[in-house]
């Protein structure tokens, strides 16, 4: 029996191995017809036309903007809602509003990506930027920013309890107001919980895809203008993924080849994570 | 002592008020924080259903796709995602259990079993997409099985994979030991403990934990995209290697179009979706409270 259990624990290690060689065996077909230097320098990425550039960077501008533009939502209010729900919120009102933000994280991505498109664009342009147009990285953004607040607020509630209350106690003793305890005692005590939440949280926006397939636009699009609309790495990999892909096709292996460096770029913001809280943690007894 | 004369001077005191009011204003602030993420939710819900309801009737469910949006409707979407449901459970239930059972009550304290949860840890941050593009690789053309339900089951099964992992861990671990020497001290064996006093005390949390990965994998619709899922289907799947579409594909499918009209049946279909993940849900708290009221310890 311990074997078979332990059978079922190789898969999980067979899936990385998979997930590796699947991403590297096609990219290394691909960058031999593509130079890894061409793929990182040039400006353009238009695989599908006739003229062919392959420069990932209008994709990475593209993840980049959606993420920060989610990060500028998520960290604040996640932040915040974990401090009040760990330092202030009643036990009662704790018991309610903690499930509904929980609730936040369970909705499909693709109907933050209905929400963005049929909702939040159409405010924005009516309200702020009547010059916008329908698909921007802003308002994919910030939904995806809403998508994330629980995350954010769930992980660093996590670490603000696991400090202890004697060190709440002192401070209050100390003739601290609660706002000073969460502040300068809580949230130091919990930072390494916090900052691995963050980065976790990073890697979760670097990979959504659906809400900016659906809502940022499908130009690739070197920009930093939260108001145009760009395409992300995940975007460009369901626009294809979508479309008839001989297989072999240099098409074919541009999916691999922007696969694998989404999948190192989250691998490292997922791993600093893990490792932050590993090496940075405090122990209270 | 506590006779309530002020100790403190006059200039203490105007600081204490400057900080009673910073005080004041930062309870307002962490709770306006909560309230914006309740007051989007509120938001998202009103729309869709204000949206979504009109169109929302028999006829919508158990009609195929059509160019017309008054005639769509997403009979074979629903059939897809039950498909997919139940191949994915079969898929990771199992597995996931499995991989929980083996790391709690049976994996030696070694670099090999750290490595395993280390591994667990990372795949729980792989974006889904990526495992759409090992699914491609590997089930679609690899091992041959086409565009199928059994293709994106795999994939999606492996994907929540450590979800049903996780939570099975938890649920084993808040297991106290005293169970465990109890039944070894009886002449079990490590088997016989695990499976009759362990599991069934487990339960509840591990059942809790195959709904939330299984309400994961219904909603997913990028890694079924990479492995080239429809989007538009207007037959049953019959057998698992047959082509298939799911409600999020679908849902998909409706928003990217320009005209308006499919962005309400968009809404239609986005209720039941929500509808869906609300009954499996609740199926899982009836479950957690039914069973957690007979093991108390």
């Amino acid at each position: 029996m311990g074997l078979l259990l332990l059978a079922c624990g190789l898969v999980s290690l067979l899936t990385t191995a998979g997930i590796l060689y699947a991403l590297l065996s096609e990219s290394v077909l691909f960058f031999r017809e593509v130079s890894i230097l061409r793929f990182l320098t040039e400006r353009e990425w238009t695989p599908l036309f006739v003229e062919k550039h392959f420069g990932v960077l209008p994709l990475a501008s593209g993840t980049l903007l959606t993420t920060l533009i989610a990060m500028g939502v998520a960290v604040p209010l996640g932040l915040l809602s974990a401090i009040y729900l760990s330092e202030y919120a009643p036990e009662r009102a704790r018991r309610i509003l903690k499930p509904v933000l929980e609730v936040l994280a369970g909705i499909p991505t693709v109907v933050y990506g209905y929400f963005a498109l049929t909702f939040v664009s159409p405010l924005l342009r009516e309200w702020l930027f009547p010059q916008m147009g329908v698909l921007n990285a802003l308002s994919a953004g910030l939904v995806m920013g809403v998508m994330i607040l629980p995350m954010v607020s769930s992980l660093s509630e996590d670490a603000m309890l696991a400090v202890p209350r004697a060190l709440r106690e002192g401070a209050y003793a100390l003739g601290a107001r609660r706002h000073q305890v969460a502040l300068r005692v809580v949230l130091p005590a919990a930072l390494s919980g916090i900052v691995s939440a963050v980065l976790l949280a990073v890697a979760r926006a670097l990979g959504e895809t659906m809400i900016v397939a659906i809502a940022a636009g499908g130009q690739p699009r070197l920009t930093f203008n939260p108001l145009e609309g760009v395409q992300t790495m995940t975007a460009y990999m369901v626009q294809v993924g979508l479309g008839d892909m001989p297989h072999g096709s240099l098409e074919y292996r541009t999916l691999f080849a922007v696969g694998t460096a989404l999948f190192a770029l989250t691998l490292l913001f997922n791993s600093l994570g893990i490792w932050v809280v590993s090496r940075w943690r405090q122990e209270y007894r | 002592m506590a006779t309530g004369i002020p100790l403190a001077v006059p200039l203490r005191r105007r600081r204490s008020l400057v900080s009673l009011a910073v005080g004041a204003f930062f309870h307002g602030l962490a709770l306006s924080a909560v309230v914006v993420g309740v007051m989007v939710l509120g938001a998202l819900l009103v729309d869709v259903l204000r949206k979504g309801i009109p169109h929302l009737d028999w006829q919508f469910l158990t009609s195929y796709p059509s160019r017309f949006p008054q005639q769509a409707g997403i009979k074979s979407a629903l059939a897809g995602t039950a498909w997919l449901m139940a191949l994915t459970a079969v898929v990771t239930v199992p597995l996931g259990i499995g991989t929980a059972i083996w790391l709690e009550e049976y994996a030696p304290r070694n670099w090999f079993t750290r490595l395993v949860r280390l591994n667990i840890a990372t795949l729980a941050g792989v974006p889904g997409i990526v495992y759409g593009l090992l699914g491609l690789a590997l089930f679609v053309r690899w091992m041959g099985l086409g565009r199928g339900v059994l293709a994106g089951a795999l994939t999606v099964g492996l994907l929540v994979l450590p979800t049903v992992i996780v939570a099975s861990q938890e649920a084993l671990r808040a297991v106290p030991d005293s169970l465990r020497q109890g039944a070894y001290a009886l002449g079990a064996t490590r088997w016989q403990m695990v499976a009759g006093v362990v599991l069934p005390s487990a339960l509840p949390g591990i059942l809790t934990g195959v709904v939330l990965a299984l309400s994961r994998a219904i909603g997913e619709a990028a890694p079924l995209i990479m492995i080239g899922a429809l989007t538009f289907v207007a037959f049953l799947p019959k057998t698992p290697l047959d082509p298939f579409t799911v409600l999020p594909i679908q849902i998909f499918n409706w928003v990217s179009r320009p005209q308006p009209a499919f962005h309400l049946i968009a809404a239609s279909a986005i209720i039941v979706l929500l509808v869906v993940l609300l009954l499996m849900n609740s199926i899982a708290l009836w479950l957690r409270n039914r069973y957690q009221r007979k093991t108390e310890w």
